[in-house]
This record gives structure tokens, sequence and C-alpha cells, in this order.
């Protein structure tokens, strides 16, 4: 090296030169806080495992009692009983109904909803809507099962439907939906707003009102959001448990007719917990399998909504 | 559908449009008309929508209030419904939650920490971000199992404090990791450069700047996911919480040394929202009104969390001005 090197001056020497040193032990230390970081990234990865391979390992447990045949198109589903028989169908049944009747009452207007909001509301009201959709989300749904069971079926007995059951799946069903709106209207919002403003300023510079440029040019470029924001939707209304399990019935019942009481899957596996089962039985085993069935289910809605989520995000 | 409308204006009328100025004012006219109709239907919607579910809140408090007191507060559920409380049920949430935080908030951050500043874009990292958002997705009960088969028989754990806390912190994981994420994420990139400028080594840049700086979005998160987890029926209900329990856990401390004692994981208990929906199932009005009340805190509770979560993301919002 030269003596006089303009480009590495001598630096003065301000602290002893050891301290510039690599240190040993300060990497060894940086390599523990990153293998411990990774440790807890790895507790999600060891969750899903864990929850797969518990609910496979108890299936399979259960599946040595019950044929798979007889499961799936049993219509039978009295696990409890002292003649047991083990057909998932009127648990499926009662799941499809009162989730059918949550999305009816969810997809309509959680969608205007977000139409309004996104392309119609004024800022200011916007700003108000947005956190109270957020905060509606977060009440816990027991509450919801209490207004259920307590005030919406008794008031609708009252009034137009004389003959509903005190346990019946319309109300349930209803209550459900009110309870999902805002997770719709509020993702197919983000969706909507993702949508450039451009478009929306060509569709205006042709001549299109509000409406037309909302429902022609928005709503086709959001809809994979859209979309995404209902299946998502539906997978939370299969999963629900305490609303259904308050106001639906504690009975397995074959049927879509939603004016009847029906178990659902989640509503069983609540119903058999609060009980005393015997561990390792084929009624504590029943629930793992009718967990299986839960987890695939929402499993298939929620890895499409994420695909098409991200679709979304991706074209803009 | 209104797609569909303007096409067929527009191809059954092709040659004289133009000059008609009648009747291209009055296609614009039904057109407003029709974005009113609309307009009005949106507002129809949202204010149903929020009458619905302000009659819920309404219907529970109206229930609910008249039988709060502090008795009930302190008092263990008990056979006559006018004598009953809650004592046992909000006692047993704290510790359920205490547990939960404890397990939970560190892995949480952890991970996001890992995944926002060391992972690498490789399988590895898609294989944890994966996991993450479909946990997210995954229903509550089926958290439940997991902790009836893992917790409680597998690692022999019981129908335990310990079981519960750790059953929910697994549950909110991917709701803390995603605000965690977001948190450092904001926290711009010559915050970092600045540190590793001045010779710090990856961790000290994390635990002296980016930590501290986004605080206040982690903070935010934490309190999201307690607040989600307080709420939790289903899967303590499948690890098989005791719906009548007239005993509070072993304190915590003791007047003996060590003076901490941590039998409390091990103990039996409930928790408000159990608690809450044994009183709905019984056909007494009387203990629906206990249910009501038990509600009306369950309520306020979560409640008060989020409007926290959101005043405290409004205010760093506010604040942080890189």
């Amino acid at each position: 090296m030269p003596p006089t090197d303009i480009a590495h001056p001598t630096v003065p020497t301000l602290v002893a030169p050891d301290r510039l040193k690599p240190k040993f032990t300060r990497h060894i230390k940086e390599r523990l806080v990153e293998l411990l970081l990774m440790c807890c990234g790895l507790v999600a990865v060891f969750t899903t495992v864990a929850i797969t391979a518990i609910l496979v390992y108890e299936s399979i447990g259960f599946f040595n009692y019950v044929s798979v045949w007889d499961f799936f198109t049993g219509t039978v589903w009295t696990p409890l009983f002292e003649n047991p028989s083990y057909g998932i169908l009127p648990l499926i049944s009662g799941t499809l109904t009162i989730t059918a009747v949550a999305m009816l009452v969810a997809v309509p207007m959680g969608t205007v909803i977000a139409i309004y909001l996104s392309e119609f509301a004024p800022h200011k009201l916007r700003e108000i809507i947005k956190p109270a959709l957020e905060l509606i989300q977060a009440v816990p749904t027991i509450v919801f099962g209490y207004f259920a069971l307590l005030f919406v079926t008794p008031m609708l007995q009252a009034t137009i439907l004389p003959g509903l059951p005190g346990f019946n799946m319309l109300v349930p069903g209803i209550v459900i939906g009110v309870a999902t709106i805002p997770t719709i209207a509020s993702l197919s919002e983000d969706a909507m707003r993702a949508v450039p403003m451009a478009m929306r300023e060509g569709a205006y510079a042709m001549g299109a009102n509000k409406m037309q440029t909302a429902l022609t040019v928005v709503m086709p470029a959001a809809v994979s959001g859209v979309v995404a924001a209902f299946v998502l939707a539906t997978a939370r209304a299969i999963g629900e448990t305490m609303i259904v399990a308050i106001a639906a019935g504690q009975n397995a019942n074959f049927t879509f007719n939603p004016m009847e009481a029906a178990a659902t899957l989640t509503a069983y596996i609540a119903q058999v917990s609060m009980g005393d089962l015997e561990h390792g039985s084929v009624g504590y085993r029943s629930i793992f399998a009718a967990g299986l069935v839960l987890l695939i289910m929402t499993l298939v809605l929620n890895l499409t909504g994420h695909f098409l989520r991200r679709r979304y995000r991706r074209a803009y | 559908m209104n797609g569909m409308n303007m096409n067929t204006a527009t191809a059954s009328a092709p040659s004289a449009p133009l000059r008609d100025l009648g009747a291209m004012r009055a296609r614009i006219k039904s057109g407003i008309l029709r974005q009113q109709i609309f307009a009005i239907t949106g507002i129809l919607f949202t204010s149903f929508a929020v009458l619905v579910l302000l009659a819920a809140f309404l219907d529970l408090l109206f229930d609910g209030l008249p039988r709060l007191s502090w008795d009930f507060l302190t008092n263990f559920p008990s056979r006559r419904a006018e004598q009953a409380g809650i004592l046992s049920a909000w006692v047993g949430s704290a510790l359920v939650m205490l547990v939960t935080m404890l397990a939970a908030v560190p892995v949480a951050i952890g991970a996001a920490i890992y995944l926002e500043e060391y992972a690498g874009k490789n399988w590895f990292t898609d294989l944890i971000e994966i996991n993450v958002t479909n946990l997210a997705g995954v229903p509550s009960i089926v958290y439940g199992l997991l902790a009836l088969g893992l917790f409680v028989y597998h690692f022999g754990f019981g129908e335990s404090i310990l079981a519960a806390g750790l059953t929910l912190a697994l549950l909110i994981l991917p709701i803390i990791i995603v605000s965690s994420r977001e948190a450092l994420r904001a926290v711009p990139i010559h915050i970092r450069e600045a540190a590793y400028g001045m010779g710090a080594t990856r961790w000290q840049m994390i635990s002296d700047h980016l930590l501290p700086y986004s605080r206040g979005g982690i903070l935010t998160g934490v309190i999201l996911g307690m607040a989600e987890a307080i709420g939790q029926t289903a899967p303590i209900i499948t690890i098989g919480a005791l719906t009548f329990i007239a005993f509070l856990p072993p304190m915590p401390v003791t007047g003996e040394f060590p003076f901490l004692s941590l039998q409390w994981v091990w103990s039996e208990f409930t928790v408000l929202p159990i608690q809450m929906y044994n009183w709905v199932s019984r056909p007494d009005k009387a203990f629906q009104l206990n249910a009501a009340a038990a509600g009306v805190v369950l309520l306020a509770m979560t409640l008060m969390m989020n409007g926290l979560a959101i005043y405290l993301r409004y205010q760093v919002r506010k604040k942080i001005k890189w």
C-alpha cells in the first residue's frame, strides 16, 4: 500500500483496535438468534402438521369401526345411541343449509354495501363505517347466539312465522348472515378500491354515470377479489360454532328445510365435548372424523379464496 | 344487468340516436334515476345491517344490565339464578389470557421478525407463509380438537388453564404475526441501512431500532389478538372446560418461599363465554338474564380492547413521519 492513499485515508484510532475485529462470540450469538426466530416461524408449520396428524390419526381409529362408505352415504347420525349409526350426511346437510341461508343474506347485502361504500358514500361516512365494520367482526359469536335464540326466533314466531319451532336452521342462518356482512363488505370494498381511478375516469369520460361505472367497470375489474370475499365468508360460516350450537338444535336431522331443527358438524363437536366422553371410544373419535370433514371443506374454500385474492392483487 | 340494458338500448336504435335529443335526455334521466335508486338501496342496506347489529347489542344490554352488580362479579355460579355470579368465570378468563399472552406474543413477534428480516425468497419461507395464511382460516373448533388430542391427552395437561391458554395462543398466532409484519415493514429501509452503516449486526439493528420503532403497530396486533381470544368459546368447550366451577384456582402468590406458585396453570377452570353458553342453554328465564349480564361484561371487554387497538393504530399513523 502506498503511504498516502486518498481513497483509504488512515483513520485516527478513536477506539481500541480489537473492538473493530470480528468477534467469534458475536457471530455465534447472531446465528443463535436467527435459529431461535426460525423456530418461532416453524410453530405455524408445526401447528398445521399437528392439526392434520391428530385429525387423521383419530379418524383412522374411527374408520376401523365404521366403514368409509357407510360414513359418507348414511343418512342417520346417532353415534351416542345404544344402536349407533354413523352416517355423516345429516350433519353435512345441516351445515350446508345454514351456510346457504347465511350466504343468501350476506352476499347481496354485503356486495351492495361494498359498492355503496366504495363508489357512492362520502369520504367521511366511509371513515366511520369501515372501523365500525371491523369492530363488529370482533364481537364474540356467542353474543349473536344469544340474540338468535332469545330475540330473533321469538320475534319471528310472534310476527311472520308463527309455526317456526324454537330451534331451527333459518334463524341461525340469518344471524350468521348478518354477522358475516361486515366481512364481505370490508373485503369486497378493499377489492373495489384497488381498481385504479383511471378506469373510473375513463368510464365517466364516455358519459357513464356512477352506477354504470360501478356495475360495468369497477365490478368486473374487482370480480376476483369480490368472489374471494364470498368464498372466505362461506368458509367462516361453515366453521361457525356457537350461533348454531345455541339456536339450531342438537339432533342430527337429514333435511334441507331451514324451518326444521338440525345439528351441524360444528354443533355436534361442541355438543359431544360438553358431555363426559371416554377417551378413545368411538364416540370420542367421531368428533375427530366430523372435524376432518369440516377441515377439508373449509380448507378447499380458503385455498380458493386466497388464490383469487392473489390474482386481483397482482392485476393492479 | 345494467350492462345488458345499455347494450340493447344502443343496439335497438343505431340509426337516429344522436339527433333525437329528447330520447337522449330521457335516457340520461332514467339512468340518473336508477343510480339514485341504487344509492338509496345502498343506504337502506347499510342502515338495515347497522340496525340489526344495534338491536343485538341493545337486546343484550336491556336484558343484562339490570343483573349487573358488584355481587354478580364476586359470586360463584349457583343453582339459584339470583345468587349466581361470574367470579370463577372472569378469573378463569384472566388467567387463560395471561397464559395465551405469554405464549403467543414472543413466538408471533419472533416469527414476524424472521419472515420480514431473515427469510430469503425460497421454498422454506413460502412454506411458513402458506401455513400462516392457512391457519388464519381454520375454524376455531378445529383448534379445540387439536388441543384435545395433543395438549389434553398426549401431553397430559388435562382440562387445565395451561391447555386452554396454549390453544388460544395457537389460534391468535396468525393475527399477531400478520400485524407485526405490517408494523415491521412500515419502518423504512434507510433506518436499517443507517444501523448497518454504524456497524450494527442484524440482531442489534432489530433490537435497538426496528422493535422500538414498530412498537405501536405490534401492540395493536397483540391487543386485537387478545380480544379475539377472550371471546372464543368453541375451542375451550372442545378441550372440556367445566361449566360449574365454585372455586378459584390456587393463588399465584403464596406466603411461603419462593412466594410464587405455578400450581394455578394445572387447575380446572371456566371462562366467561362458557359460563354464558351454559346459562343461555337453560330453559329458565332467570338464568338467561344471567347469560345476558355475562354477555355484557364480555362484549364490553372485547369492544374496549378493539377500541384501544383502533385508537393506537390511529395514533401510530398520525405520529410517525419518517
